[in-house]
């Protein structure tokens, strides 16, 4: 179909493999230090990293002379990939959607964010709703189908949302100064947020008492009939079970309290903590919680509840002992974490590997998946990002990135395949010009 | 007395003049689809089905002969999907330039009267309130044999549409109508339900809008996902009611879920390949033998690998992608949007070979010529003439498992029938008759250029 796709990917073919050894870099491991020397993927898998490696077979060899090598960024809060709107909004708890369902492969912004380091990402559901829609943790494995960039394993999420953004549906704007824009949705204050979700909790509840009974009578030898399946409190269900991580989308030291008392009270745990820009205030309520807290570098003031917020968020509630990331909520912030992660050292000091943990094993942590991916150490997946320069520098460039082991993008192919892409393009252009029919001067007759 | 026989004879005469119960057509070409092209053989037509066809079949005495020399003979064509015959679902005037929105009208707006409060309709909760759900309801029962777009299209060629209740989510079940000048619409309907119409979209919902429930795309799969899951447990519980009713409760009626139990397939939008990868993992899911819509992307690579390995019948939009009307120069266009338009007529031809069972939809399309040029793209883009006819004929026909009496020229099938001078789509062709449950139509004349959609004529019934 397109040749020089065909021959920029055969060019890529060696790369393929799943085999690498890259040579003579600084190896930023995050957990392990960071040394001078290579690493060694055997099989998509992290094999070893030492100053020498055994070589696998038939490994591709990759000299990454005076350039650095961290493990893939992970993006904890990110709404790329995903096809139709991000808010299920028309209902306060749309726990029945599921991003999973809406995955869409091809969205160039997979692409740009490989092109930042970015290899994993958590895929939330906006914040329209105290309870949002179900939500999946991606890896960015270009060119696979939906299926194939599931991080398989990982446990599935569901987002909840508090303050400003889950009572605006219940705000509408009057037009005129009368009529509302559209039907007002409750909530439309944090009270009623909070009613909500206990709302639902209390429904869960019950319905989750329903199938135990169910199980029980099945386990009894009776046959009784199935309950009803309801989408919305299944997932609540598994958020009781602990099945489902919750990620909280909160800004203000009150809200997060209310909701860590809210799950208290009905036994479940809040996975992370979503922006949470007042963390600060509460960070030893957070840390005694479990919860960990995935918040903006430097971004605030954007509205109300953002006002009360400081540069020095990540830092102090990573010192008091919470489990710290820093994400991007959008698809352009998201290509440059790696100098995120470098302003959590000018604002609180903290060191190379704190910063970089922060977009790396931290964020693994959070999803439960740091036993796969977060840090170069063996037995972890061929999760890697080489940079020309410090990564925490400004001026770092991504020069390839691997996933499984496989090259995913490649800052020399991209740039060397653009004029044939571009050339391309220009056919099409010029093939529809042709094709279109001369406009007529006046009504003379055509010869 | 003496008045009233030869009233009757007269009564007989003319009945006789309008629609001969036999007739033969003779010496034509004659494409079966079903079996080899005769070159030259006679079609006998009696009471509106097909009674022989062949280089040697015989004449019944008494019948209408119609000298078919340098006529070719085809079987009715059959439009997958369409809305024709409910006048309501019709799309806005075909856009030119750009595509077609979707088969899916916007509501009616409500005609400017008195002042009155309309009704408060209160906002849908969530998929209990089977929000825009009408799977109970029939094509066949909503058809106005009025609709201007039933001789518009025969004068095409189709003398079948599938037509659906195309509107909501689950609209509800299609019926196959054969396209007859009839008073009473019943005589049209050959199958009242064939399937379920279902779309992920809806004009004018989502934030903000007062449609509700459900508004973003994750949000109609799960309202559709909840409603099979809540159909199957409906099932399981009247099954349980009707074995043993004593000491049980009694279960509700839901005629929702009722419309969605008694279809035997859905018919599932797929435009995109990320698309046709979502509905044929959502219809394995489901459990529905699905036909797929759409198909704008099937041009690509990818795309035929993955239907043969779902098996799913795919209906191809004859609404191909369009440039646009006098571009903006600076707006920035997609390598897929110029690919769209560049390669979406060579799709079918892809189909053909990678042997994807496949067929055409008018998706909006409704003018004789506009659905000519359509097909001849396909068939200049590579798809062999036959396979195209194969595509408007016996394809669909399989589809929807009425291949015994629609779809090719066969004995004992009906006798729907396109006759022409020339090969069909041929830029020159001309349709000289066209025969609808062995009706003879002729085609209506073609709308002096510029003129809008479908000057409303009388059916022409040919005199």
């Amino acid at each position: 179909m397109s040749r020089p796709w065909i021959l920029w990917l055969a060019a890529l073919a060696p790369l393929c493999a799943q085999n690498i050894v890259i040579q003579n870099a600084t190896i930023m491991t995050v957990t392990k230090g960071t040394l001078q020397g290579s690493v060694a993927i055997k099989d998509g898998k992290i094999a070893e990293i030492g100053e020498k490696v055994m070589m696998p077979f038939h490994a591709t060899v990759i000299d990454a002379g005076g350039q650095y090598v961290i493990p893939g960024i992970i993006d904890c809060h990110s709404h790329i990939a995903v096809d139709g709107n991000i808010n299920e909004a028309t209902v306060a708890v749309s726990s029945m959607v599921d991003i999973k369902d809406v995955i869409n492969p091809e969205d160039i912004a997979i692409y740009r964010a490989l092109a930042g380091g970015v290899t994993t990402a958590n895929i939330l559901h906006g914040s329209a709703n105290p309870i949002g829609g179900r939500t999946i943790v991606l890896k960015m494995r270009w060119g696979k189908d939906a299926e194939g960039l599931i991080f398989e394993g990982a446990v599935p999420g569901i987002k909840f949302a508090l303050g400003e953004n889950p009572k605006r549906p219940g705000n509408p704007p009057l037009l005129r100064g009368f009529t509302p824009a559209f039907p007002a949705r409750y909530p439309a204050t944090r009270m009623g947020v909070e009613d909500t979700i206990r709302e639902a909790f209390n429904q869960a509840k019950a319905y989750k008492a329903e199938w135990d009974e169910y199980a029980a009578k099945v386990a009894r030898g009776e046959s009784p009939i199935p309950p009803r399946r309801d989408l919305k409190l299944e997932a609540l269900k598994e958020v009781l079970e602990g099945r489902r991580y919750v990620h909280a989308h909160c800004y203000e030291a009150d809200e997060i309290l209310m909701l860590l008392r809210v799950a208290d009270d009905y036994g479940f745990k809040v996975r992370t903590l979503q922006h949470v820009l007042e963390g600060y205030k509460v960070a030893p309520q957070i840390a005694a919680s479990g919860a960990g807290a995935s918040t903006f570098s430097d971004w605030w003031a954007y509205k109300f509840e953002a006002y009360d917020a400081i540069a020095y968020n990540a830092a102090l509630m990573h010192k008091a002992g919470i489990v710290v990331s820093l994400n991007s909520d959008d698809a352009e912030l998201m290509r440059h974490l790696n100098t995120e992660a470098a302003k959590a050292m000018k604002y609180g000091g903290l060191s190379e590997d704190e910063a970089l943990a922060m977009v790396t094993i931290n964020p693994a942590k959070q999803l439960g998946i740091d036993n796969r991916v977060g840090s170069i150490e063996p037995g972890k997946d061929g999760d890697l990002v080489i940079y020309d320069k410090n990564p925490l520098s400004d001026y770092a460039k991504v020069q390839k990135v691997f996933i499984d082991g496989r090259l995913y993008f490649d800052r020399d192919s991209d740039i060397a395949g653009r004029p044939a892409k571009a050339l391309e393009k220009q056919k099409l252009i010029d093939k529809e010009k042709q094709s279109q029919p001369k406009p007529a001067a006046g009504r003379r007759p055509v010869e | 007395m003496r008045k009233l026989l030869p009233a009757l004879l007269l009564v007989c005469a003319c009945a006789f003049a309008e629609n001969p119960r036999t007739l033969a057509i003779r010496n034509a070409k004659v494409v079966t689809v079903s079996g080899p092209v005769l070159a030259k053989a006679t079609v006998v037509v009696r009471d509106g089905l097909i009674e022989a066809v062949g280089e040697a079949a015989p004449i019944p005495a008494g019948a209408w002969i119609i000298d078919g020399e340098g006529m070719t003979v085809y079987p009715g064509l059959i439009d997958s999907l369409s809305t024709v015959g409910i006048p309501s679902l019709a799309a806005p005037p075909a856009g030119r330039g750009g595509r077609a929105p979707t088969t899916v009208a916007p509501p009616p707006t409500p005609a400017p009267g008195p002042a009155t409060t309309p009704a408060p309709t209160p906002p849908v909760r969530g998929p209990e309130d089977r929000p825009a759900t009408t799977s109970w309801l029939l094509a066949a029962d909503e058809i106005d044999p009025s609709d201007h777009r039933i001789e518009s299209v025969r004068s095409a060629g189709f003398t079948t549409t599938v037509t659906f209740p195309a509107r909501g989510i689950f609209g509800g079940q299609g019926s196959i109508l054969d396209l007859a000048a009839v008073e009473h619409p019943g005589d049209m309907v050959v199958v009242p339900a064939v399937g379920l119409y279902i779309a992920v979209s809806r004009p004018g919902a989502g934030f903000g809008s007062t449609a509700g429930f459900p508004g973003a795309l994750m949000g109609y799969i799960a309202y559709i996902r909840q409603v099979y899951l809540d159909a199957e447990h409906y099932k399981l519980v009247r099954e349980a009611y009707a074995r043993s009713p004593r000491g049980m409760e009694r279960p509700p009626y839901d005629r929702a879920l009722e419309g969605v139990l008694a279809s035997k397939r859905v018919l599932l939008p797929a435009n995109r390949l990320v698309e046709m990868d979502r509905m044929l993992r959502f219809a394995a899911e489901l459990k529905q033998p699905a036909i797929l819509y759409g198909m704008r992307e099937a041009y690509r690579p990818e795309a035929a690998p993955l239907l043969k390995k779902y098996g799913a019948p795919v209906l191809v939009s004859l609404h191909w992608s369009e440039p646009p009307r006098d571009p903006d120069p600076e707006a920035y266009r997609t390598m897929r949007s110029l690919e769209d338009i560049d390669q979406g007529p060579a799709a079918p031809a892809l189909l053909r070979k990678a042997g994807v069972p496949f067929a055409f939809y008018s998706d909006g399309l409704d003018q004789p010529r506009e659905l000519q040029r359509a097909v001849k793209k396909a068939i200049d883009a590579g798809l062999a003439r036959q396979d195209a006819i194969r595509a408007l004929t016996l394809s669909p026909a399989e589809f929807y498992g009425v291949a015994d009496r629609l779809g090719s020229i066969e004995a004992g099938k009906i006798a729907n029938l396109v006759v022409t001078k020339g090969e069909l789509f041929d830029d020159h062709t001309e349709i000289q008759m066209i025969f609808v449950d062995g009706k003879q139509y002729k085609p209506a004349p073609e709308p002096p250029p510029g003129a809008g959609h479908g000057a409303a004529e009388e059916p022409g019934v040919s005199q």
